[in-house]
């Protein structure tokens, strides 16, 4: 729970990482200048990203099922980024708005966002 | 998608502001009367313009409708006072100064309806008008967005007020031990459905008034034995937890076929599932892993061919420095 300065989290509110990373918004629209993610987390497999994800967190995967609303719901994560162009169905989208989770779609893959958002100073927890 | 993400990088215009879903259902469902300022400072046309002026100063307003014999006639803004200052100040009467060109709201709108003529017309006020065409009222943007915030909170309290009444649930009910049970029935392969049971339960621990990282635990333990039941089992299978004031009882069973070696399942990283239930990112073999280090105590009994029951406890009251603080990442 605690937090050492050397993994202080980064500055930057989800507004700025979503411009930054010309990420598409698939939930509804809201002001995420508020919004500073804790730290990011990678993973493909959810039973892991149930076990490692931060509360706050961004997570990058290229799943994009329905459960991955499920998992985000229940870690309170700050978005939920699906890599590789992966388009969640509209019913995924619909029950993320209906959990408040917050979805965001880009063609990059895991690696160059993940690479992206440690350069704009987000950290592991 | 591109023009709604726009939206978070720069202020939001009237227009796109109709693009919130959740204010947009709140622009449908409050009508304009709801929203509007009812108590009318209204001018007539022979008002002299010195006393509207007085009046826009005293009653700090920006716009006022004139009125003759109970019909809206025109309106008067700032522009038209700053119009008429300009001009001198002369004795002049409202009727001369004011804009005929006149855009009402009827008062049984909906807010939304106000919100487009408002962004059509570039107008500051809208005189409200009732069924029978007498004005009522006037209405803001400021007014809309006082209304939509109110009906926001009142949202907010509506779910305060569900919390409070929850988490005294224990308190009012009197017995030598109260429990409250909540059971879900889990069917087999209905990965759509993954995670809702546990969603509800974590979501009743915190009306209950639970501490948000014991509900985050609660939620993690019971999402992973959801799964379980979801993923390993011929006929799905029952959640049911018992939550008590000082504990949370949780247990998971189902008929079958039962796990043939709990120490190799227990093993992180060990799994049975498929090729593609793995391709959906289940069966990286640690959920049993995680529910351990979730969850105070846990047991799991399982016959090959009969079915599997765990059963976990997490402890609400507890002294420090116990099992139970163990680090669990929140």
């Amino acid at each position: 729970m605690t937090m050492t300065d050397a993994n202080k989290p980064g500055k930057q509110s989800l507004a700025e990482i979503i411009q930054s990373l010309d990420l598409t918004l698939l939930t509804q629209p809201q002001d995420f200048s508020a919004s500073i993610p804790t730290a990011g987390y990678t993973s493909d497999l959810l039973s892991c990203v149930m076990a490692n994800a931060s509360h706050q967190g961004i997570w990058i995967t290229l799943q994009a099922h329905t459960n991955i609303v499920a998992v985000a719901a229940l870690l309170d994560l700050c978005a939920v980024i699906v890599s590789e162009g992966a388009l969640p169905d509209p019913a995924t989208i619909q029950k993320a708005n209906q959990e408040g989770v917050v979805l965001l779609s880009t063609p990059k893959t895991s690696f160059h966002i993940v690479g992206k958002l440690w350069e704009m100073g987000l950290r592991a927890e | 998608m591109d023009q709604l993400h726009n939206i978070q990088s720069r202020a939001i215009t009237d227009q796109e502001a109709q693009n919130i879903t959740r204010l947009e259902e709140l622009a449908y469902e409050l009508r304009v009367n709801e929203v509007m300022t009812a108590d009318l400072k209204a001018l007539s046309p022979e008002t002299p313009m010195v006393d509207a002026l007085e009046l826009f100063r005293s009653a700090k307003i920006s716009g006022a409708p004139v009125i003759s014999n109970g019909k809206l006639v025109g309106i008067i803004s700032l522009e038209d006072l700053i119009r008429y200052l300009t001009n001198g100040g002369a004795n002049s009467t409202v009727e001369n100064f004011m804009s005929r060109n006149l855009i009402t709201v009827r008062s049984t709108e909906p807010v939304v309806e106000a919100l487009k003529l408002f962004v059509d017309t570039r107008h500051g006020r809208l005189p409200v008008m009732n069924e029978e065409g007498h004005p009522i009222g006037i209405l803001t943007k400021g007014d809309i967005t006082m209304g939509l915030l109110k009906a926001l909170q009142r949202d907010y309290q509506i779910e305060e007020l569900r919390t409070y009444r929850a988490s005294h649930l224990f308190e009012d009910i009197v017995s030598d031990r109260t429990s409250l049970i909540l059971r879900y029935t889990i069917k087999q392969g209905d990965f759509t459905q993954g995670g809702t049971a546990s969603s509800r339960i974590k979501r009743a621990l915190l009306r209950l008034g639970a501490n948000p990282l014991i509900a985050r635990r609660c939620g993690i333990a019971t999402y992973e034995a959801e799964m379980n039941l979801i993923i390993h089992t011929e006929h799905g299978g029952i959640i049911r937890v018992e939550i008590e004031p000082h504990q949370i009882t949780i247990e998971a069973y189902d008929d079958g076929p039962g796990i043939q070696d709990i120490d190799q399942a227990m093993r992180p990283g060990y799994s049975t599932a498929s090729e593609e239930i793995r391709e959906l990112g289940f069966g990286a073999g640690m959920g049993l892993v995680n529910i351990s280090r979730c969850v105070d105590n846990m047991k799991l009994e399982s016959t090959w061919g009969k079915g599997t029951r765990l059963r976990m406890k997490l402890f609400l009251q507890k002294p420090e420095g116990t099992p139970a603080d163990k680090e669990i990442k929140a």
